[in-house]
This record gives C-alpha cells, sequence and structure tokens, in this order.
C-alpha cells in the first residue's frame, strides 16, 4: 500500500512537471491575481492562529511551527 | 490595562509616522541647501539619505480583526473533564514600507502589532476557590517587525525576522533569517528560512499543588524551539502554480503546561507531564488554479508526524468566485485528522507506573471540519468611496471536532493602500 502512495506522488510530481511551459511575464495577469498567491490571506491570519492551540499538528502552512505562544 | 494603552499608543505613532510620508519629502526638499553647506564627504551621505528617504514609500497598511469563541466539554485543566468555554478577540496591525537603494535593491519594511484579548472559563479553574482568578482573563501583545531586500538582477531576496510575544505567564522572543532565489524567468523560486523562539513559561500551578498560598510561586522555565523551511514553488502553466514546503521543527524544554490536571485510575492527581524535547515533521503542498475567468481553486495539503507518535492529516480547499472584477466570494472547507500522542489519556484512565501523561485533547486523536465563507471586494475607486481603502473582507468560520468541541471566528479584514 506505501509502495503504491510512493509510485502515485512520483507520476503526479512527474506530469505536473512535463507539463510545465515557460509562462512570460506578459502571460502572466492570471497567475498574478492576488487571490493566486500561494501563501495564507491576512484574513486567515487569527484562523492560522488557533489551529496551533486546538491541534497538535503545525508548521508547513506560513503559520508556526511550534513556540512563540503558549500552544501545543 | 496598561498594555492595551500602549498598544494604541504605538498603534497611533506608527500610523502617524507612516502617513507622514510626504512631510517628510518636503522637510528635506527645504534643508537641501543646508546639506549642501556641509563637508563634501558628510553632504554626499546627507544627499544619499535624502535620497532614500524621497524614495520611501508606504505600501500598504492592513487591520485585521476577529472574534472567537468555543466551546467543549474537555477541558485539560480539570483533567480532561469540564468547559472549554472561552473567547477571544484578536486585533492586528501591519503596516508595510518600502523604498529603493542606489543599486536598485528594493527594501521593504514590515511592522506587526497584534493583541488578542481572551476570557476563559477553564484557565478560572486553576484557583477555583477565587470567584475570578488572574488567569480568568489576559491579554496577548506579540509585535514582530521584518525587513526583506530584493535584487531583482540577482533574482533573489534575503531578510530577517523578530518577533515579541508577552501574556500572563508566557514571555518569548523570536527571529530567522531568509532567503530566497528565482529563475530567470521567475516561475520557479527556492526558499530557505532558518529561525528560532526563545520562550520563558512560569509554573503557576493548580491551587491544590501549590506550596504556598500565593497565585504565583516565581518559579521560570524555558522552552526553546528551532525550525529549518524550505520551500520550492512553480509556476507550472498560465493557470497553475504550485508550492511545495517541508518544516523540520525541534523543541526542547518545558513542553507540557504546568497548570493541566492529570486523573489517575487510582483517584490521585498530578499535573501534566511530557518529555523535554519533541520533534516534528510538517511537509505542505499549495497550489492554485485559474478555472475559467471567474473561478480560482486554492488547495492545500499536509502530512504531520513528530516523535510523540502523532500523525497528521490537513486538507483545504477555498473557492473564489469573482462575482465581478472587484466583488468576490469564497468558501472555505478545510478537515484535518490527527492521532493521539502516545502520552494522552483520557480522565482516570492513566496508570500512575506512566513516566509521561496528558489529558490534553489538543493532542489527541480526534477529526476536524472547518468551513465557512467570505466576502472580498475592492472597487476600483476604493471600498466607501475612500480612495485609500483598498481592500475589505468578511470572512466567517464554523470549527467542529469529533469530540464535541465547537468555535466560531468571524474576521473583518481591511487593507489601505
Amino acid at each position: 500500500m506505501k509502495s503504491i502512495k510512493i509510485i502515485a506522488i512520483c507520476a503526479f510530481s512527474a506530469s505536473s512537471m512535463a507539463s510545465c511551459v515557460t509562462v512570460k511575464e506578459y502571460q502572466k495577469n492570471r497567475i498574478n491575481d492576488s487571490e493566486m498567491e500561494l501563501a495564507a490571506r491576512k484574513a486567515e491570519k487569527f484562523e492560522t492562529s488557533f489551529y496551533l492551540y486546538r491541534e497538535g499538528a503545525s508548521g508547513a502552512n506560513g503559520g508556526k511551527s511550534g513556540g512563540g505562544c503558549g500552544c501545543n | 490595562m496598561k498594555k492595551t494603552i500602549i498598544t494604541i499608543g504605538l498603534y497611533a505613532s506608527f500610523l502617524s509616522c507612516a502617513f507622514a510620508q510626504n512631510t517628510t519629502k518636503y522637510l528635506f526638499k527645504k534643508n537641501t541647501s543646508s546639506a549642501l553647506k556641509l563637508a563634501p564627504k558628510e553632504a554626499k551621505s546627507s544627499e544619499e539619505n535624502v535620497g532614500i528617504l524621497k524614495t520611501l514609500k508606504l505600501e500598504e497598511v492592513n487591520l485585521v480583526s476577529s472574534y472567537y469563541q468555543q466551546d467543549g466539554n474537555n477541558s485539560a485543566v480539570t483533567g480532561g473533564i469540564g468547559t472549554e468555554k472561552l473567547f477571544d478577540i484578536a486585533n492586528s496591525l501591519d503596516i508595510k514600507l518600502s523604498f529603493t537603494d542606489k543599486k536598485a535593491r528594493k527594501h521593504s519594511l514590515n511592522t506587526d502589532f497584534s493583541v488578542d484579548y481572551y476570557s476563559s472559563a477553564s484557565s478560572d479553574m486553576i484557583d477555583p476557590r477565587s470567584i475570578s482568578s488572574a488567569s480568568k482573563q489576559d491579554t496577548h501583545f506579540y509585535p514582530s517587525i521584518s525587513w526583506s531586500m530584493k535584487n531583482d538582477k540577482k533574482h533573489q531576496t534575503v531578510g530577517a525576522n523578530f518577533s515579541y510575544s508577552t501574556e500572563w505567564d508566557y514571555q518569548s522572543f523570536g527571529g530567522n533569517l531568509n532567503f530566497s532565489k528565482s529563475s530567470k524567468d521567475n516561475n520557479t523560486e527556492v526558499s530557505l528560512k532558518v529561525g528560532a523562539f526563545f520562550d520563558t513559561w512560569e509554573l503557576i500551578l493548580p491551587v491544590e499543588f501549590r506550596t504556598n498560598s500565593g497565585d504565583r510561586n516565581g518559579s521560570f522555565k524555558p522552552r526553546n524551539s528551532y525550525n529549518v523551511s524550505l520551500g520550492v514553488s512553480q509556476i507550472i502553466n498560465k493557470r497553475l502554480q504550485l508550492m511545495a514546503v517541508i518544516e523540520p521543527a525541534y523543541q526542547e524544554g518545558l513542553l507540557s503546561t504546568p497548570y493541566h490536571r492529570v486523573y489517575f485510575k487510582d483517584g490521585t492527581a498530578k499535573v501534566e507531564k511530557l518529555p523535554g524535547t519533541r520533534f516534528k515533521l510538517p511537509v505542505g503542498l499549495r497550489g492554485s488554479y485559474f478555472l475559467g475567468d471567474r473561478f480560482i481553486i486554492r488547495g492545500f495539503y499536509r502530512y504531520y508526524q513528530d516523535d510523540w507518535n502523532m500523525k497528521a492529516h490537513t486538507v483545504s480547499v477555498e473557492v473564489p468566485i469573482k462575482i465581478t472584477s472587484f466583488v468576490s466570494v469564497t468558501p472555505h472547507y478545510r478537515f484535518n485528522s490527527q492521532s493521539a500522542v502516545k502520552y494522552f489519556s483520557p480522565y482516570k484512565t492513566h496508570l500512575t507506573s506512566e513516566s509521561y501523561y496528558s489529558s490534553d485533547y489538543d493532542i489527541s486523536g480526534f477529526k476536524s471540519a472547518f468551513w465557512g465563507a467570505g466576502v472580498r471586494i475592492a472597487p476600483p475607486d476604493g471600498v466607501l468611496g475612500i480612495k485609500h481603502w483598498n481592500t475589505a473582507e468578511l470572512r466567517y468560520g464554523h470549527y467542529n471536532r469529533s469530540n464535541g468541541m465547537v468555535a466560531n471566528i468571524i474576521t473583518l479584514s481591511a487593507k489601505f493602500k
């Protein structure tokens, strides 16, 4: 089961990279849309904070990965 | 109260500084003649300063306010039973300034002031003898300042951040250094961040475990956290971009909460005890896809595991729908599933022979869902016709956990440019 997962992840990554095309600056009007940003939005700031207190998992989401507060 | 007044004062002074940039330009223009009277070297330096200050620009000001409330029946303060009722009012002011130096590098300076005021029914049970103990309510103040320098010629950015946090029983100093490098076509970016927090936790024990009669015994314990974050982002095509992040973190010191009670099977009670180290390994994948002309699909997945035997999967999806070119509605959904740490057991099920014990349901095994929607407006003439009020967003979310805890959060954010 584990090996199937690894193969699926590798296949997905390979197909994603294979479909990469060079996107010129003038073609980035959609990519540069403020809603397309690859980060949590400002309005999510306090949601990210409460996950830190109410859940055990943290990090890799733009928020803290531990420390800086009396949280998990 | 004192902290609140200081915070409001700092907010006001920073706002006045930020919006006074035009005045600064005017003053320097008027004083140019006096700068020329200085010695040549000093005069050159002054001219450079004038140049920098002339390009000092207020990029944006963000205000975010939220109200959060929760309820449940598994408070760790009372050993895994009892009310978890809590509310939190949070406010944040974020000011971003920038200037371009003589080597055409763009410097950004970001200051953030955040304040939470909260009231917690379970914290009041640390000392249930008092009608309303000091622990019942508190103000959490956490400012931060960050700087970054972007060099477009070299396609790289370097930066640093410093943060401070203080609340009733907790104090923290944190910092990080970051570096990112993008490809010549700016379609690929690799980023690295190295950070640390140096925290101090005051040992405030539940009343029955205190050796003195006071609220506090003046004993402090450190908690240090170190993390490294490595990220790669890639523009796949004109509509799709992806980012992968791995962020290992290591913590040492007091990792248990001193006022959490644990009741054992034989009826005895102690305060929570957890190991003095914890290694965490989260891996995240984020993507955004522009579907047609009106829909954007934003997705996030994270796998997490640590050496306390917790494993977790988190998935979130939100779909901003552009109703018009300046109004969008965003439904969102997030699902989280986590296994319990090996030191967790519910109320009166721990054995006294165990080395570590906790009845904190935040690190128990559960599934949670968070869902809701947001409305965002960004009219070309400004919100309510106010030219500098660029964007307003209202967002609501409902959170529920499989162990019965529920929470609601409503957030209002405003961006001024």
